[in-house]
């Protein structure tokens, strides 16, 4: 039998799905930011709440920034109820969204192993589980041996810096193709009478006594009864237009991908203490990603120790991989909150809205936070999932913490 | 990588230094007397520009001091670097 060339499997590339819209002089609702969260909170909107007269306006292209740089690893296994609620939430709407939808997402359930490399981090992983469980999110301690079982290709050896002494697996966590997925939004979007406007950047938010009354744009001033932003890194830059501080740390954070190999990497491994998560795209290529440079930036490229650093724990982790070439390597501009979990939420401004904070980890709660920040939208109160994720829980002390507790690469 | 000019040791590669965050937030006078607001903003608020910013960092691998840097977080070119105490020097 011939093997099939990587990437057989793949669907042709499609036809335009959507039409570039010219702003009109107003809209019900203008949403800042044309990604993936932009575009499910657009889709939702017009499905679950008949808000149909919406424009979605993007700076560069749709789905060209941190749409298509992240890692695509999807999973909700959290610590905290809020986070398993909203993610899980989101992990839910995964499962179903290639049918919902009508278009192929690539996505695929192939678990995530989040490792744990010293006794505190096995504490802290049976931990999650338990949680996890509680919260009706799948999650198993497995130990060194199991994880071997699971991806063969670990290197699971005492005698390494940071040996592999367990993990935690979600066996429903996974991949899936991020342009596929933002695509399947915009032309469902689209076919509910969505605009997208590209190549229009927002530069200032228009407010007139306490409420928000449009956007200047690079095409012009538009008007909308409701903005809300899912502008990313540079939420803050666009809020402060209408004189919001946000509670926002903008920071460059790297990936990388091999040149393409044959099925190697089964699932999806995660080391938060060594900072390296890894899985193998649909077409072959090794997926990597990294933490964030500290500094404050807003540059979309990142320094190479970051990269380097990388590259060493992969190595002690996947010794195979030594032989591997890099093929590209690229950064986004990532908007990281005090307590690394996302503000969802009203502002101090009536008719704006702002869903922003998901650091380095917002793809995987695409459609939760499409379908919960809609919601908040077209009702003008927050939905229960994203309640607890507003702005004033800064004020009152309700922080949901999940630096590191999450088994997050932060 | 950035080349960072420390003030005591000349430029040095980022990998040497510690980020700080923002320069020139001052712990609160009288910190009972803060509302919650008031507290909120001390703990958790930043700056956070697209230009230039008043940052901290550490030559955590050289002299092991503290210094200033104004950095345009949009291009990362540094303008200036001062030492702790210093004012902030004016840029154009």
């Amino acid at each position: 039998m011939t093997p099939r060339p990587p990437g057989a499997h793949l669907p042709e590339h499609p036809d335009r799905l959507w039409s570039a819209a010219e702003p009109k002089a107003a809209y019900d609702v203008v949403i800042v930011g044309g990604g993936g969260h932009g575009l499910a909170t657009a889709y939702y909107l017009a499905k679950n709440h008949g808000i149909t007269n919406v424009a979605v306006v993007e700076r560069g292209w749709l789905a060209g920034g941190n749409m298509a740089r992240n890692t695509t690893i999807i999973r909700s296994n959290y610590l905290w109820d809020e986070s398993a609620g909203i993610y899980e939430h989101a992990l839910k709407l995964w499962e179903g969204l290639e049918e919902e939808l009508g278009y192929p997402l690539l996505f695929s359930q192939r678990g995530v192993l989040n490792l744990a490399h010293s006794l505190q981090d096995v504490r802290d992983s049976v931990r999650r589980v338990e949680a996890n469980r509680l919260n009706g999110v799948d999650a198993e301690w497995l130990d060194a041996a199991q994880v071997k079982e699971v991806c063969p290709i670990v290197n699971v050896s005492p005698d390494v810096r940071y040996p592999v002494l367990g993990a935690t697996f979600q066996p429903r966590a996974g991949i899936a193709k991020h342009d596929h997925v933002a695509w399947g939004y915009a032309r469902a979007a689209a076919a509910l009478g969505v605009e997208f406007i590209e190549n229009c950047e927002v530069t200032g938010l228009r407010v007139s006594g306490g409420r928000v009354t449009g956007v200047d744009t690079t095409r012009g001033a538009i008007a909308a009864g409701r903005v809300a932003l899912c502008a990313a890194g540079h939420t803050s830059v666009v809020a402060a237009t209408a004189g919001i501080d946000l509670p926002l740390q903008s920071h460059p954070l790297q990936a990388l991908v091999s040149e393409l190999l044959e099925p190697v990497h089964p699932t999806v491994v995660m080391s938060n203490a060594v900072h390296v998560y890894v899985s193998q795209a649909h077409k072959g290529e090794l997926v990597m990603g990294a933490g964030i440079d500290a500094a404050n930036s807003y540059r979309q490229r990142g320094a190479f120790h970051i990269i380097e650093r990388q590259m060493a724990a992969a190595l002690e982790l996947f010794p195979v991989f030594a032989r591997a070439h890099v093929l590209r390597t690229w950064g986004g501009v990532v908007d990281v909150s005090p307590d690394a979990s996302p503000i969802i939420g009203l502002t101090p401004v009536d008719g704006l809205y702002i869903n922003c904070g998901w650091g380095t980890g917002g793809f995987k709660a695409t459609p939760g936070v499409g379908w919960c920040f809609a919601h908040t939208v077209a009702h003008d109160d927050p939905h229960p999932l994203a309640a607890p994720f507003s702005l004033d829980r800064f004020v009152t002390g309700a922080l949901v913490d999940e630096h590191g507790a999450a088994a997050v690469a932060h | 990588m950035l080349l960072i000019p420390c003030p005591w040791c000349g430029p040095r590669e980022e990998a040497e230094f510690h980020y700080g965050g923002q320069a020139h937030v001052a712990y609160p006078e009288n910190p009972a007397a803060l509302s919650d607001e008031e507290w909120a903003r001390y703990l958790f608020f930043r700056d956070n520009p697209k230009g230039v910013f008043a940052e901290r960092w550490s030559h955590s691998a050289g002299c092991r001091r503290w210094f200033n840097a104004l950095r345009d977080t949009a291009t990362n070119e540094i303008h200036a670097v001062y030492r702790v105490g210093e004012p902030r020097p004016v840029t154009s």
